[in-house]
Protein backbone atom coordinates (compact mmCIF):
# COMPACT_ATOMS: atom_id res chain seq x y z
CA UNK A 1 0.00 0.00 0.00
CA UNK A 2 2.79 2.35 1.14
CA UNK A 3 4.53 1.61 -2.28
CA UNK A 4 1.66 2.81 -4.12
CA UNK A 5 0.97 5.75 -2.43
CA UNK A 6 4.37 7.24 -2.77
CA UNK A 7 4.44 6.49 -5.99
CA UNK A 8 0.98 8.18 -6.70
CA UNK A 9 2.39 10.71 -4.27
CA UNK A 10 5.58 11.27 -6.44
CA UNK A 11 3.38 11.94 -9.39
CA UNK A 12 1.35 14.55 -8.08
CA UNK A 13 3.82 16.92 -6.82
CA UNK A 14 5.84 16.61 -9.68
CA UNK A 15 2.84 17.93 -11.73
CA UNK A 16 1.30 20.37 -9.20
CA UNK A 17 5.56 22.17 -9.34
CA UNK A 18 5.42 22.11 -13.07
CA UNK A 19 2.94 25.57 -13.52
CA UNK A 20 4.16 25.73 -17.09
CA UNK A 21 3.56 22.45 -17.48
CA UNK A 22 -0.05 22.93 -16.77
CA UNK A 23 -0.85 25.79 -17.90
CA UNK A 24 0.49 24.43 -21.19
CA UNK A 25 -1.89 21.50 -21.19
CA UNK A 26 -4.96 23.71 -20.79
CA UNK A 27 -4.30 26.14 -23.51
CA UNK A 28 -5.58 23.30 -26.44
CA UNK A 29 -8.68 22.60 -24.72
CA UNK A 30 -9.56 26.20 -24.52
CA UNK A 31 -8.31 26.76 -28.24
CA UNK A 32 -10.83 24.04 -29.00
CA UNK A 33 -13.82 25.69 -27.22
CA UNK A 34 -12.91 28.93 -28.31
CA UNK A 35 -12.24 28.27 -32.07
CA UNK A 36 -14.73 25.23 -32.56
CA UNK A 37 -17.47 26.12 -30.12
CA UNK A 38 -17.93 29.35 -31.02
CA UNK A 39 -16.21 29.36 -34.99
CA UNK A 40 -18.91 26.20 -35.90
CA UNK A 41 -21.66 27.17 -33.70
CA UNK A 42 -24.08 28.69 -35.89
CA UNK A 43 -23.50 26.34 -38.63
CA UNK A 44 -23.93 23.28 -36.16
CA UNK A 45 -27.29 25.18 -35.22
CA UNK A 46 -29.07 26.03 -39.06
CA UNK A 47 -28.11 22.11 -39.22
CA UNK A 48 -30.78 21.65 -36.52
CA UNK A 49 -27.92 19.70 -34.49
CA UNK A 50 -28.59 22.58 -31.12
CA UNK A 51 -25.45 24.42 -29.82
CA UNK A 52 -22.29 23.41 -30.14
CA UNK A 53 -20.66 24.39 -27.12
CA UNK A 54 -22.52 22.03 -25.23
CA UNK A 55 -21.93 19.04 -27.50
CA UNK A 56 -18.77 20.20 -27.82
CA UNK A 57 -17.42 21.26 -24.26
CA UNK A 58 -17.76 16.88 -23.25
CA UNK A 59 -15.56 15.96 -25.97
CA UNK A 60 -13.17 18.51 -25.33
CA UNK A 61 -12.89 17.43 -21.86
CA UNK A 62 -12.72 13.90 -22.97
CA UNK A 63 -9.54 15.59 -25.06
CA UNK A 64 -7.32 16.80 -22.13
CA UNK A 65 -8.05 13.82 -20.14
CA UNK A 66 -6.68 11.72 -23.32
CA UNK A 67 -3.64 14.01 -23.79
CA UNK A 68 -2.21 14.49 -19.87
CA UNK A 69 -3.27 10.72 -19.44
CA UNK A 70 -1.22 9.01 -22.32
CA UNK A 71 1.16 11.69 -21.77
CA UNK A 72 1.99 10.81 -18.02
CA UNK A 73 2.25 6.38 -19.02
CA UNK A 74 4.71 8.07 -21.58
CA UNK A 75 6.79 9.51 -19.09
CA UNK A 76 8.02 6.39 -17.87
CA UNK A 77 10.32 6.61 -20.99
CA UNK A 78 11.86 9.59 -18.68
CA UNK A 79 12.25 7.63 -15.32
CA UNK A 80 14.04 5.00 -17.78
CA UNK A 81 16.43 7.39 -19.41
CA UNK A 82 17.21 9.39 -16.43
CA UNK A 83 17.69 6.77 -13.87
CA UNK A 84 15.13 7.26 -11.62
CA UNK A 85 13.19 4.12 -12.30
CA UNK A 86 16.35 1.63 -11.11
CA UNK A 87 16.19 2.68 -7.87
CA UNK A 88 12.63 1.98 -7.96
CA UNK A 89 13.30 -1.45 -9.88
CA UNK A 90 15.90 -2.26 -7.00
CA UNK A 91 13.63 -1.65 -4.03
CA UNK A 92 11.92 -4.77 -2.07
CA UNK A 93 9.01 -3.59 -3.22
CA UNK A 94 6.67 -5.38 -6.47
CA UNK A 95 6.78 -4.44 -9.72
CA UNK A 96 2.96 -4.50 -10.26
CA UNK A 97 2.43 -2.31 -7.19
CA UNK A 98 5.32 0.19 -8.88
CA UNK A 99 3.33 0.25 -12.00
CA UNK A 100 -0.26 0.67 -9.81
CA UNK A 101 1.44 3.89 -8.36
CA UNK A 102 2.39 5.16 -11.66
CA UNK A 103 -0.86 4.29 -13.60
CA UNK A 104 -2.76 5.59 -10.40
CA UNK A 105 -0.92 8.94 -9.94
CA UNK A 106 -1.10 10.02 -13.81
CA UNK A 107 -4.48 8.88 -13.81
CA UNK A 108 -5.58 11.62 -11.11
CA UNK A 109 -3.21 14.04 -12.66
CA UNK A 110 -5.26 13.21 -15.77
CA UNK A 111 -8.65 13.68 -14.09
CA UNK A 112 -7.76 17.28 -12.34
CA UNK A 113 -6.86 18.20 -15.50
CA UNK A 114 -10.41 17.11 -16.94
CA UNK A 115 -11.71 18.79 -13.94
CA UNK A 116 -10.30 22.18 -14.69
CA UNK A 117 -11.03 21.92 -18.35
CA UNK A 118 -14.85 21.65 -17.35
CA UNK A 119 -14.80 24.42 -14.73
CA UNK A 120 -13.03 26.23 -17.72
CA UNK A 121 -15.93 25.74 -20.13
CA UNK A 122 -18.58 26.78 -18.01
CA UNK A 123 -16.66 30.07 -17.47
CA UNK A 124 -16.84 30.02 -21.91
CA UNK A 125 -20.64 29.64 -21.48
CA UNK A 126 -21.12 25.49 -21.30
CA UNK A 127 -24.24 25.09 -18.81
CA UNK A 128 -24.74 20.79 -18.15
CA UNK A 129 -28.16 19.83 -18.05
CA UNK A 130 -28.02 17.08 -15.36
CA UNK A 131 -26.57 18.07 -12.71
CA UNK A 132 -27.50 15.09 -10.57
CA UNK A 133 -25.51 13.01 -12.89
CA UNK A 134 -22.37 14.88 -12.25
CA UNK A 135 -20.49 11.90 -10.14
CA UNK A 136 -21.17 9.44 -12.98
CA UNK A 137 -19.15 12.26 -14.90
CA UNK A 138 -16.36 11.63 -12.16
CA UNK A 139 -16.68 8.49 -12.63
CA UNK A 140 -16.01 8.05 -16.48
CA UNK A 141 -13.38 11.08 -16.60
CA UNK A 142 -11.71 8.87 -14.06
CA UNK A 143 -11.95 5.67 -16.48
CA UNK A 144 -10.79 7.52 -19.03
CA UNK A 145 -8.03 8.53 -17.00
CA UNK A 146 -6.83 5.02 -16.02
CA UNK A 147 -7.75 3.49 -19.16
CA UNK A 148 -5.25 5.78 -21.21
CA UNK A 149 -2.48 6.00 -18.45
CA UNK A 150 -2.42 2.37 -18.52
CA UNK A 151 -1.94 2.69 -22.60
CA UNK A 152 0.49 4.99 -21.95
CA UNK A 153 2.74 2.67 -19.16
CA UNK A 154 2.00 -0.73 -21.57
CA UNK A 155 3.96 1.44 -24.81
CA UNK A 156 6.02 3.37 -22.68
CA UNK A 157 7.48 -0.16 -21.31
CA UNK A 158 7.68 -1.62 -24.65
CA UNK A 159 10.12 1.22 -26.09
CA UNK A 160 13.33 2.23 -25.10
CA UNK A 161 13.83 5.89 -26.13
CA UNK A 162 12.15 9.45 -27.47
CA UNK A 163 12.54 8.10 -30.89
CA UNK A 164 8.53 7.07 -30.54
CA UNK A 165 6.85 9.96 -28.83
CA UNK A 166 6.16 11.70 -32.23
CA UNK A 167 5.39 8.35 -33.67
CA UNK A 168 2.64 8.06 -30.55
CA UNK A 169 1.39 11.62 -30.57
CA UNK A 170 0.72 11.70 -34.72
CA UNK A 171 -0.11 8.22 -35.38
CA UNK A 172 -2.10 7.11 -31.88
CA UNK A 173 -3.44 10.14 -29.75
CA UNK A 174 -4.37 12.59 -32.46
CA UNK A 175 -6.61 10.11 -34.12
CA UNK A 176 -8.18 8.55 -30.85
CA UNK A 177 -8.81 12.05 -30.42
CA UNK A 178 -10.12 13.11 -33.94
CA UNK A 179 -12.07 9.78 -34.48
CA UNK A 180 -13.78 9.56 -31.47
CA UNK A 181 -16.81 11.78 -32.38
CA UNK A 182 -15.80 14.33 -29.71
CA UNK A 183 -16.27 17.32 -32.42
CA UNK A 184 -18.84 15.65 -34.44
CA UNK A 185 -22.22 13.90 -34.01
CA UNK A 186 -22.18 9.80 -34.27
CA UNK A 187 -25.32 9.34 -36.18
CA UNK A 188 -25.96 9.62 -40.30
CA UNK A 189 -21.83 8.92 -40.56
CA UNK A 190 -20.35 6.94 -43.33
CA UNK A 191 -19.89 3.35 -43.33
CA UNK A 192 -16.33 2.84 -42.80
CA UNK A 193 -16.33 6.63 -40.17
CA UNK A 194 -18.78 4.38 -37.77
CA UNK A 195 -16.91 1.25 -37.67
CA UNK A 196 -13.72 2.96 -37.16
CA UNK A 197 -15.88 5.56 -34.35
CA UNK A 198 -16.94 2.27 -32.86
CA UNK A 199 -13.17 0.79 -32.41
CA UNK A 200 -11.72 3.61 -30.98
CA UNK A 201 -12.00 3.67 -26.79
CA UNK A 202 -12.39 7.41 -26.67
CA UNK A 203 -15.26 7.26 -28.51
CA UNK A 204 -17.32 5.62 -25.35
CA UNK A 205 -15.52 8.17 -23.12
CA UNK A 206 -17.02 10.86 -24.83
CA UNK A 207 -20.53 9.77 -25.18
CA UNK A 208 -20.90 8.78 -21.61
CA UNK A 209 -19.58 12.40 -20.35
CA UNK A 210 -22.04 13.31 -23.01
CA UNK A 211 -24.48 11.31 -21.71
CA UNK A 212 -24.25 12.53 -18.32
CA UNK A 213 -23.31 16.38 -18.52
CA UNK A 214 -25.78 16.56 -21.88
CA UNK A 215 -28.17 13.86 -21.57
CA UNK A 216 -27.15 12.97 -25.08
CA UNK A 217 -25.68 9.60 -25.04
CA UNK A 218 -25.43 7.11 -28.11
CA UNK A 219 -24.74 4.11 -26.84
CA UNK A 220 -26.18 4.17 -23.42
CA UNK A 221 -24.48 5.51 -19.97
CA UNK A 222 -24.02 2.17 -18.86
CA UNK A 223 -22.65 0.96 -21.31
CA UNK A 224 -19.84 3.24 -21.93
CA UNK A 225 -18.95 2.93 -18.53
CA UNK A 226 -19.31 -0.37 -18.01
CA UNK A 227 -17.03 -0.76 -21.15
CA UNK A 228 -14.16 1.89 -20.24
CA UNK A 229 -13.77 0.10 -16.57
CA UNK A 230 -13.84 -3.35 -18.19
CA UNK A 231 -11.43 -2.22 -21.10
CA UNK A 232 -9.26 0.57 -18.38
CA UNK A 233 -8.79 -2.90 -16.32
CA UNK A 234 -7.59 -5.22 -19.42
CA UNK A 235 -5.06 -2.56 -20.40
CA UNK A 236 -3.56 -2.05 -16.39
CA UNK A 237 -3.17 -6.18 -16.65
CA UNK A 238 -1.39 -5.18 -20.06
CA UNK A 239 0.92 -2.97 -18.65
CA UNK A 240 1.84 -4.52 -15.74
CA UNK A 241 2.54 -7.79 -17.32
CA UNK A 242 4.77 -5.55 -20.15
CA UNK A 243 6.39 -3.72 -17.07
CA UNK A 244 7.67 -6.59 -15.48
CA UNK A 245 9.34 -7.37 -18.62
CA UNK A 246 11.10 -4.02 -18.40
CA UNK A 247 15.06 -3.85 -17.97
CA UNK A 248 16.75 -0.97 -17.77
CA UNK B 1 31.27 -21.48 5.00
CA UNK B 2 28.71 -19.32 2.68
CA UNK B 3 27.88 -16.68 5.55
CA UNK B 4 31.46 -15.64 5.73
CA UNK B 5 30.93 -14.13 2.30
CA UNK B 6 29.06 -11.07 1.88
CA UNK B 7 29.65 -12.18 -2.04
CA UNK B 8 29.79 -15.16 -3.31
CA UNK B 9 29.59 -16.35 -7.48
CA UNK B 10 30.30 -19.43 -8.96
CA UNK B 11 29.99 -20.03 -12.88
CA UNK B 12 27.98 -17.16 -13.59
CA UNK B 13 27.15 -16.60 -17.50
CA UNK B 14 25.15 -14.02 -19.00
CA UNK B 15 24.38 -14.51 -22.86
CA UNK B 16 22.77 -11.51 -25.43
CA UNK B 17 21.53 -13.70 -28.22
CA UNK B 18 25.27 -14.99 -29.18
CA UNK B 19 27.46 -12.70 -27.59
CA UNK B 20 28.62 -13.93 -23.83
CA UNK B 21 28.82 -10.86 -21.99
CA UNK B 22 30.10 -12.51 -18.78
CA UNK B 23 31.23 -15.61 -19.15
CA UNK B 24 31.86 -18.52 -16.55
CA UNK B 25 33.20 -15.59 -13.72
CA UNK B 26 33.43 -17.22 -10.12
CA UNK B 27 34.58 -14.60 -7.07
CA UNK B 28 33.98 -14.17 -3.06
CA UNK B 29 33.87 -10.85 -1.33
CA UNK B 30 34.46 -11.37 2.47
CA UNK B 31 31.92 -9.53 4.45
CA UNK B 32 33.78 -6.69 5.96
CA UNK B 33 36.28 -6.37 3.21
CA UNK B 34 36.34 -3.67 0.20
CA UNK B 35 36.28 -5.30 -2.80
CA UNK B 36 37.39 -3.39 -6.30
CA UNK B 37 35.98 -4.87 -9.65
CA UNK B 38 37.92 -3.34 -12.57
CA UNK B 39 37.75 -3.91 -16.22
CA UNK B 40 38.22 -1.66 -19.44
CA UNK B 41 34.82 -0.56 -21.04
CA UNK B 42 32.30 -3.31 -22.25
CA UNK B 43 34.25 -5.92 -20.46
CA UNK B 44 31.05 -6.75 -18.39
CA UNK B 45 31.11 -5.35 -14.86
CA UNK B 46 27.92 -3.62 -15.55
CA UNK B 47 26.58 -6.43 -16.40
CA UNK B 48 27.95 -8.32 -13.21
CA UNK B 49 26.61 -5.61 -11.09
CA UNK B 50 23.62 -5.94 -12.80
CA UNK B 51 22.65 -9.40 -12.22
CA UNK B 52 23.80 -8.94 -8.57
CA UNK B 53 21.65 -6.67 -8.02
CA UNK B 54 18.48 -8.30 -9.30
CA UNK B 55 18.35 -6.49 -12.10
CA UNK B 56 19.40 -8.73 -15.14
CA UNK B 57 18.45 -12.55 -15.22
CA UNK B 58 21.79 -14.37 -15.26
CA UNK B 59 21.67 -17.37 -18.46
CA UNK B 60 23.31 -19.48 -15.85
CA UNK B 61 25.50 -19.74 -12.46
CA UNK B 62 25.22 -19.07 -8.55
CA UNK B 63 25.19 -15.80 -7.00
CA UNK B 64 24.80 -15.61 -3.23
CA UNK B 65 24.26 -11.49 -1.73
CA UNK B 66 24.65 -12.16 1.92
CA UNK B 67 23.40 -15.34 2.20
CA UNK B 68 20.47 -15.10 -0.32
CA UNK B 69 19.77 -16.28 -3.76
CA UNK B 70 18.76 -12.96 -6.36
CA UNK B 71 16.21 -15.49 -8.48
CA UNK B 72 14.26 -17.12 -5.62
CA UNK B 73 15.40 -14.16 -2.42
CA UNK B 74 14.77 -11.92 -4.76
CA UNK B 75 13.58 -8.78 -1.67
CA UNK B 76 16.23 -10.45 0.87
CA UNK B 77 18.62 -9.44 -1.41
CA UNK B 78 17.40 -6.08 -2.26
CA UNK B 79 16.78 -5.30 1.39
CA UNK B 80 20.54 -6.36 1.93
CA UNK B 81 22.25 -4.09 -0.69
CA UNK B 82 22.49 -0.17 -1.29
CA UNK B 83 23.45 0.76 -4.94
CA UNK B 84 24.82 3.92 -6.12
CA UNK B 85 24.62 3.85 -10.14
CA UNK B 86 26.68 4.64 -12.11
CA UNK B 87 24.36 6.98 -13.83
CA UNK B 88 22.60 9.59 -11.78
CA UNK B 89 19.18 8.02 -10.53
CA UNK B 90 17.75 11.01 -8.56
CA UNK B 91 14.04 12.52 -9.00
CA UNK B 92 15.02 16.24 -10.14
CA UNK B 93 12.01 17.42 -9.58
CA UNK B 94 11.73 16.62 -5.98
CA UNK B 95 13.82 17.95 -3.16
CA UNK B 96 16.91 15.82 -1.45
CA UNK B 97 14.55 15.33 0.89
CA UNK B 98 11.40 14.00 -0.68
CA UNK B 99 14.21 11.85 -2.77
CA UNK B 100 15.66 10.34 1.18
CA UNK B 101 11.75 9.71 2.01
CA UNK B 102 11.06 8.07 -1.09
CA UNK B 103 13.65 5.87 -0.48
CA UNK B 104 12.77 5.22 3.23
CA UNK B 105 9.03 4.21 2.44
CA UNK B 106 10.30 2.04 -0.52
CA UNK B 107 12.36 -0.27 1.74
CA UNK B 108 9.69 -0.47 5.01
CA UNK B 109 11.09 1.74 7.19
CA UNK B 110 8.61 3.10 9.64
CA UNK B 111 8.33 7.25 10.01
CA UNK B 112 10.09 7.44 13.31
CA UNK B 113 13.11 5.85 12.09
CA UNK B 114 13.47 7.07 8.52
CA UNK B 115 13.09 10.79 9.73
CA UNK B 116 15.98 9.82 12.08
CA UNK B 117 18.27 7.95 9.75
CA UNK B 118 17.86 10.84 6.89
CA UNK B 119 19.03 13.73 9.21
CA UNK B 120 21.81 11.45 10.20
CA UNK B 121 22.72 10.65 7.09
CA UNK B 122 21.89 14.10 5.31
CA UNK B 123 24.41 15.58 7.64
CA UNK B 124 27.15 13.40 7.38
CA UNK B 125 26.84 14.40 3.95
CA UNK B 126 26.95 17.78 4.42
CA UNK B 127 23.21 18.22 2.58
CA UNK B 128 21.22 18.67 5.57
CA UNK B 129 20.86 22.76 5.19
CA UNK B 130 20.04 21.90 1.50
CA UNK B 131 17.02 19.63 2.15
CA UNK B 132 14.41 21.50 1.04
CA UNK B 133 16.04 22.63 -2.31
CA UNK B 134 14.95 20.73 -5.88
CA UNK B 135 18.01 17.88 -6.69
CA UNK B 136 17.93 19.66 -9.99
CA UNK B 137 19.63 22.72 -8.55
CA UNK B 138 22.65 20.32 -7.29
CA UNK B 139 25.60 20.12 -8.70
CA UNK B 140 27.53 16.62 -9.84
CA UNK B 141 29.37 16.05 -6.50
CA UNK B 142 26.05 16.75 -4.43
CA UNK B 143 23.97 14.62 -5.95
CA UNK B 144 26.62 11.67 -5.98
CA UNK B 145 26.66 12.66 -1.89
CA UNK B 146 22.64 12.59 -1.93
CA UNK B 147 22.98 9.23 -3.57
CA UNK B 148 25.35 7.65 -1.16
CA UNK B 149 23.20 9.22 1.77
CA UNK B 150 19.94 7.38 0.35
CA UNK B 151 21.84 4.03 -0.74
CA UNK B 152 22.62 4.04 3.43
CA UNK B 153 18.98 4.68 4.48
CA UNK B 154 17.94 1.22 4.81
CA UNK B 155 21.25 0.16 6.72
CA UNK B 156 22.35 -2.93 3.66
CA UNK B 157 25.33 -4.83 4.57
CA UNK B 158 26.33 -5.15 1.03
CA UNK B 159 27.51 -1.45 -0.62
CA UNK B 160 27.74 -1.18 -4.54
CA UNK B 161 29.71 1.57 -6.21
CA UNK B 162 29.43 1.66 -10.10
CA UNK B 163 31.88 3.68 -11.12
CA UNK B 164 30.79 6.75 -8.23
CA UNK B 165 33.84 9.09 -8.85
CA UNK B 166 32.79 9.38 -12.44
CA UNK B 167 33.14 13.25 -13.13
CA UNK B 168 34.09 14.35 -9.60
CA UNK B 169 36.59 16.62 -8.71
CA UNK B 170 39.34 15.94 -6.31
CA UNK B 171 38.34 17.28 -3.42
CA UNK B 172 34.91 15.90 -3.42
CA UNK B 173 36.39 12.05 -4.48
CA UNK B 174 38.84 12.20 -1.16
CA UNK B 175 36.11 13.28 0.73
CA UNK B 176 33.86 10.73 -0.78
CA UNK B 177 36.43 7.78 -0.13
CA UNK B 178 36.71 8.88 3.17
CA UNK B 179 33.02 8.31 4.00
CA UNK B 180 33.05 5.05 2.40
CA UNK B 181 36.23 3.98 4.66
CA UNK B 182 35.06 5.27 7.48
CA UNK B 183 31.58 3.66 7.09
CA UNK B 184 33.45 0.05 6.29
CA UNK B 185 35.53 0.45 8.97
CA UNK B 186 32.89 1.01 11.48
CA UNK B 187 29.28 -0.38 10.62
CA UNK B 188 31.58 -3.31 8.54
CA UNK B 189 29.89 -2.78 5.43
CA UNK B 190 31.61 -4.86 2.82
CA UNK B 191 31.75 -2.47 -0.47
CA UNK B 192 31.76 -3.59 -3.92
CA UNK B 193 32.76 -0.80 -6.52
CA UNK B 194 33.97 -0.12 -9.94
CA UNK B 195 36.35 3.03 -11.22
CA UNK B 196 38.77 3.46 -14.04
CA UNK B 197 40.85 5.27 -11.60
CA UNK B 198 43.46 2.22 -10.75
CA UNK B 199 45.03 4.70 -8.00
CA UNK B 200 42.01 4.40 -5.87
CA UNK B 201 41.44 0.83 -5.85
CA UNK B 202 45.16 0.56 -5.36
CA UNK B 203 44.87 3.03 -2.17
CA UNK B 204 41.15 1.61 -0.92
CA UNK B 205 40.25 -2.09 -1.96
CA UNK B 206 41.42 -5.10 0.16
CA UNK B 207 40.97 -7.48 -2.83
CA UNK B 208 40.63 -6.67 -6.57
CA UNK B 209 39.09 -8.58 -9.36
CA UNK B 210 40.10 -7.77 -12.64
CA UNK B 211 37.97 -8.47 -15.84
CA UNK B 212 37.95 -8.49 -19.59
CA UNK B 213 35.86 -9.73 -22.35
CA UNK B 214 33.61 -11.13 -19.69
CA UNK B 215 35.94 -13.52 -17.71
CA UNK B 216 37.91 -12.98 -14.70
CA UNK B 217 41.49 -12.59 -15.81
CA UNK B 218 43.18 -11.91 -12.05
CA UNK B 219 42.05 -11.72 -8.44
CA UNK B 220 44.07 -10.77 -5.63
CA UNK B 221 45.64 -7.86 -3.91
CA UNK B 222 47.42 -4.82 -5.38
CA UNK B 223 50.87 -6.23 -4.36
CA UNK B 224 49.75 -9.79 -5.59
CA UNK B 225 48.54 -8.01 -9.23
CA UNK B 226 51.94 -6.08 -8.96
CA UNK B 227 54.08 -9.38 -8.28
CA UNK B 228 52.06 -11.66 -11.00
CA UNK B 229 52.69 -8.79 -13.46
CA UNK B 230 56.22 -7.80 -12.62
CA UNK B 231 55.24 -4.30 -12.75
CA UNK B 232 55.18 -1.46 -9.92
CA UNK B 233 51.71 0.32 -9.94
CA UNK B 234 48.39 -1.25 -10.49
CA UNK B 235 47.71 0.86 -13.40
CA UNK B 236 50.73 -0.58 -14.94
CA UNK B 237 49.69 -4.47 -14.14
CA UNK B 238 45.96 -3.26 -14.82
CA UNK B 239 47.56 -2.25 -18.60
CA UNK B 240 49.85 -5.40 -18.79
CA UNK B 241 47.02 -7.63 -18.33
CA UNK B 242 44.23 -6.16 -20.37
CA UNK B 243 46.39 -4.66 -23.07
CA UNK B 244 45.82 -1.41 -24.26
CA UNK B 245 43.54 -1.28 -27.28
CA UNK B 246 40.84 0.94 -26.68
CA UNK B 247 37.29 -0.31 -26.47
CA UNK B 248 34.70 -0.12 -27.72
CA UNK B 249 31.03 0.53 -25.40
CA UNK B 250 27.51 0.61 -26.34
CA UNK B 251 26.61 4.15 -25.49
CA UNK B 252 24.74 4.61 -22.47
CA UNK B 253 21.26 5.75 -22.46
CA UNK B 254 22.74 9.27 -21.23
CA UNK B 255 25.16 9.51 -23.54
CA UNK B 256 22.51 8.83 -26.37
CA UNK B 257 20.07 11.62 -24.76
CA UNK B 258 23.18 13.70 -24.41
CA UNK B 259 24.01 13.35 -28.23
CA UNK B 260 20.34 13.87 -29.63
CA UNK B 261 20.45 16.78 -27.38
CA UNK B 262 23.91 18.30 -28.79
CA UNK B 263 21.56 17.65 -32.54
CA UNK B 264 18.78 19.50 -31.59
CA UNK B 265 20.91 22.69 -30.77
CA UNK B 266 22.54 22.40 -33.58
Amino acid sequence: MSTIYILWLRQLKRYLRSTPRLIGSLGQPILFLVALGFGLGPVFQKAGQGNYLSFLAPGVIAQSILFTSVFNGIELIWDRQFGFLKETLVAPVSRFNIMLGRVLGGATIAMLQGTIVFFLSLLIGFRPSHLSLLPLTFVTMFCIALLFTALGTAIASSIDDFHGFQLITNFLVMPLFFLSGALFPLNNLPPFMEIITRIDPLTYGVDALRGTLIGASHFGIGFDISFLALFALFLCGVGAYLFSKVQV
Amino acid sequence: MEQSFAISVAHLRKIFGTFAAVDDISFQVEAGEIFAFLGPNGAGKSTTIKMLTTLLTPSSGRISINGYDPMTQQDNVRKSFGIVFQDPSLDDELTAYENMEFHGVLYGLDVQLRKARIKELMTIVSLWDRKDSLVKTFSGGMKRRLEIARGLLHHPKVFFLDEPTIGLDPQTRNQMWEYVKELNRKEHITVFFTTHYMEEAEKIANHIAIIDHGKIIAQGTAKELEIQTKTTSLEDAFLALTGSAIREEQASALDQLRKRHAMHRR
